[in-house]
């Protein structure tokens, strides 16, 4: 018996040149970043606000932090494929070996929907939807603290398989037979399941979180139908989450018997079904695309009406559509795999429910063009962002109509005109809207604006580049390419490729260009500086307190009387109809106290993760142990609450006051 | 005016005094939280029946349920799980009135039935075992084993919790966490007896049919 039981020196792949060449500087990176800052002596700082803290806005940040960190990893796989389908045609094979291949692309997918995707969404959310409802934190924030740290360790086991190991090669929805033991024997699909499983906990929690606290914590007077559509766009994404991610817990939890435990639940002999992996898979995957995308319209609700300086055209519509494709959102599932061989009828049932869905998004569509009609728009980034989203949306949305149909969709199955329509939606739908919210948050978050000229070379360059490089995939896809194809003999299809890489190249230079943004703006933050906290003349609460916000938020909690409260309070102050110098009367506040079981429990689950990956069970029960005794120390803690005293609150709201008065 | 605003302003003001009250309590927070956990976890437990369900008559030659249930031993588990959902309920009324002997005294007969009822599930798995009917050997065995295996782990998880519960009751009194903790174990406590219902009907009644 070993006792470090799969694992030897073998798992660390020396002789592959292209694994240790870009591991080796990620490594050094890490090492230079923890080491500087070991030297500079900020560890107890970050210790203390960052890691340990459980204020929704630093969790948010945390999270944009490391979704944007795995969207350079998760790109620069894209860059890989592309560049290796660009050169291997006809007798070519390219660069990429096959087995080296298939990680890629399986951790291209699984990185950018649960590692980026998923994080950057989240921390929007986390940023945003306290300030949005006038409330201090989320209903959970010791729990939201644990979310976030669960995801960071998912994040953590998939890294760690670019070194010690492998990752899956069965493609990120990890099919079986194919990840069944006896086709993979190695580790590539345990530290897809495991990584998964540990990051699915923390999301299932953060969806739990998210519900709760928009369901019960909401400022006085902000009824359901006076929510920012923010707020109810992460309701209905949350919502989603609750009902589908224990889906994709127990479908992981029957595949890992499989492998761990010689159960048959998708196995090819005693009466295993592997098609009903791909049910249960997809009766989470496909709401998982509007968990994703809801947040995302939400956000494009936020800034068409913002900076068209009008009000949301038809918010009981918005509302109604939003809501609309949360439930349907789970009646769809079976057209990912019309091909299975259910009957027409079946194929039918699903394939008019997923038409039906382009109605809701039809009306939203509508809802946003009409919100900036006869509005004062101003073009600023998070404008381009969302215009450059209506416009290419539109058209993934029509081939995703098509892919509907089901004949149509046997002919294109599984070829890369799936391909580029899955990313037709998704880059504009969900990463367009990400970054339109990043951009339109941070200042509320850092107090100082992006540099709006590297903002919008960065929009062109990504505008450009995603066309350049998805619609040529539709072209081959509809001449017979088949997806994750290593290398293929029909040469007739290269030109498109090459045109293809030429795009990815294209929305490097943009993924540069926001980089440079970011380096410029926090040198230039002086000049880019806020101190009204409402720069973009904002609508929904967040704008009314200072940028960044306080760890309370709210001086005193928000009385709101109407959607759009913000907007609604300034238009009354400038009327006059408002007591001006209202007398506010502070309270001291209960804060919740920072707590390290988050870290401490993250710790113990990637050491409990590797292990079972590793079949290394001495440290698998040690990390059960350890998160354990982590959560007594929590559950038996004597303090949970400090106090803010009043005096600080109110030194902090007098001195915002003098500055946002002229 | 154009007419994208005017038709947003038509706006209706009147609302139900709920959503003027502002944030709610921490109890109804929490316990409302933890429904909605519990909501997800019937979620994950409907995955297991569906995959049940479906891998039902997959027995692969082997053993079929009609000949491996033993009805009587889950009648007598069924008997001590709803028992012990009367006690932890009887736990949380003597909570609710701060009587510390009564808290014990319950949470200590919820426990026990509790044990029991794990007890006899896991010689009714062992007793399978022996007699070669183990989880690999047939998709349905899978299932069965999974579903019902994953049920005991949540009253396993519900034992220590509530010892936990008892050591805090013990150590930090009933203040208000600790009150709240105990009403969401009692709602886990009592969850778990649903997800119960519904496996002895699919599994247990409906599996020996002819």
């Amino acid at each position: 018996m070993n006792l470090l039981g799969k694992l030897d020196w073998s798992a660390i792949p020396l002789h592959e040149p292209i694994i240790m060449g870009a591991t080796a500087p990620v490594i050094l990176g890490i090492g230079s970043i923890l080491g500087w800052t070991f030297l500079k002596g900020y560890w107890p700082y970050l210790w203390k606000e960052w890691i340990t803290s459980v204020d929704h806005k630093r969790i948010g940040v945390m999270y944009i932090v490391l979704g944007l960190l795995m969207l350079l990893r998760g790109f620069s796989d894209a860059i890989m494929m592309r560049a290796q389908q660009a050169v291997a045609a006809g007798g070519a094979q390219g660069y990429l070996p096959p087995e080296h291949f298939d990680q890629i692309f399986s951790a291209h997918g699984t990185i950018m929907i649960f590692f980026v995707a998923m994080p950057l969404v989240i921390g929007l959310m986390n940023f945003a939807v306290p300030l949005q409802l006038g409330i201090r934190d989320m209903a959970f924030p010791t729990l939201n603290s644990v979310s976030l740290w669960l995801t960071a360790s998912g994040i953590l086991l998939t890294n760690v398989s670019l070194v010690i190991g492998e990752f899956a090669r069965t493609g990120w929805v990890a099919y079986p037979p194919l990840s069944e033991l006896q086709f993979s024997p190695g580790v590539g699909v345990d530290y897809y399941l495991w990584s998964l499983q540990i990051s699915g906990i923390g999301t299932l929690l953060t969806g739990i979180n998210f519900v709760t606290t928009i369901l019960k914590t909401r400022a006085p007077g902000m009824g359901y139908m006076r929510m920012p559509v923010f707020c109810w766009t992460t309701l209905a994404s949350n919502l989603i989450i609750v009902a589908v991610f224990p889906v994709l817990t127990a479908t992981f939890a029957m595949l890992l018997l499989d492998r761990y435990l010689g159960f048959h639940f998708f196995s090819v002999e005693a009466g295993g079904n592997a098609m009903m992996y791909v049910n249960l898979f997809w009766m989470w995957g496909h709401p998982e695309v509007y968990i994703l995308v809801l947040p995302a319209f939400g956000i494009y609700s936020e800034v068409s009406a913002t900076f068209s300086g009008k009000p949301l055209f038809g918010y009981r519509s918005m509302v109604a559509a939003t809501m609309v494709i949360c439930v349907l959102s789970c009646m769809v599932w079976l057209h990912h795999f019309f091909t299975m061989g259910a009957s027409a009828n079946v194929n039918a049932f699903f394939g008019i429910a997923s038409m039906i869905i382009a109605v809701p998004t039809g009306v939203k569509v509508f809802n946003w063009l009409f919100t900036m009609y006869g509005g004062r728009v101003r073009f600023e980034v998070p404008v381009l962002w969302t215009i450059g989203f209506m416009v290419t949306f539109v058209l993934g949305g029509l081939t995703g109509v098509l892919l509907a149909v089901p004949p149509v969709d046997w002919q294109v199955h599984n070829s890369l005109f799936l391909v580029a329509h899955f990313h037709h939606v998704i880059i504009p739908g969900v990463v367009f809207g990400v970054f339109a919210g990043y951009v339109y948050w941070f200042p509320k978050a850092f107090g100082f604006k992006l540099d709006e000229r590297w903002g919008r070379r960065a929009f062109w360059c990504w505008f450009i580049g995603f066309h350049v490089a998805f619609m040529p995939l539709y072209v081959v896809g509809l001449m017979g390419m088949t997806r994750r194809l290593q290398h293929y003999d029909v040469v007739s299809w290269q030109p498109w490729l090459l045109v293809a890489a030429a795009g990815a190249a294209i929305i490097l230079a943009g993924v540069a260009c926001q980089a440079v943004q970011l380096v410029v703006s926090i040198r230039q933050r002086d000049q880019l500086r806020d101190l009204t906290g409402d720069p973009w003349n904002g609508r929904t609460l967040e704008w009314s307190t200072a940028s960044p916000p306080p760890a309370w938020n709210f001086a005193v909690l928000p009385q709101v009387a109407t959607v759009d409260a913000y907007w609604n309070a300034k238009q009354r102050a400038t009327a006059g109809t408002n007591q001006a110098a209202q007398v506010r009367e502070y309270k001291s506040i209960e804060m919740p106290k920072t707590s390290a079981i988050g870290f401490f429990n993250a710790f113990f689950a990637v050491v409990t993760g590797f292990a079972l990956i590793w079949h290394i069970w001495w440290m698998a029960a040690l990390g059960v142990l350890g998160a354990f005794v982590t959560l007594l120390a929590f559950a038996f803690r004597r303090e949970e609450e400090i106090e803010v005293p009043a005096e600080r609150i109110a030194g902090f709201d007098r001195a915002h006051q003098m500055e946002v008065a002229p | 005016m154009n007419v994208a605003v005017a038709i947003d302003d038509a706006r209706h003001d009147a609302l139900p005094s709920a959503t003027e009250a502002g944030p709610a309590s921490k109890r109804v927070v929490v316990a409302y939280g933890f429904w909605i956990f519990l909501l997800s976890d019937i979620v994950m437990f409907s995955a297991l029946f569906a995959a049940y369900a479906v891998l039902v008559h997959a027995t692969a030659g082997g053993p079929t349920g009609a000949s491996l249930f033993n009805q009587r031993s889950a009648a007598i588990e069924t008997a001590c799980l709803l028992a012990s959902s009367y006690t932890c309920g009887l736990m949380t009324l003597a909570a609710n009135e701060w009587r510390r002997a009564g808290i014990y005294l319950f949470a200590l007969l919820t426990f026990v039935l509790g044990a029991a009822f794990l007890g006899l599930e896991v010689r009714e798995f062992a007793d399978m075992i022996g007699r070669g009917a183990t989880p690999q050997r047939s998709a349905f065995l899978s299932a069965f084993f999974t579903l019902v295996g994953c049920h005991g782990l949540h009253v396993a998880v519900g034992l220590v919790w509530l010892a936990v519960m008892m050591a805090q009751v013990a150590i930090k009194g009933i203040r208000g966490t600790v009150e709240r903790r105990l009403l969401c174990f009692a709602l886990f406590w009592h969850a778990l007896d649903i997800i119960w219902v519904w496996l002895f009907t699919v599994v247990y009644l409906m599996g020996v049919r002819p």
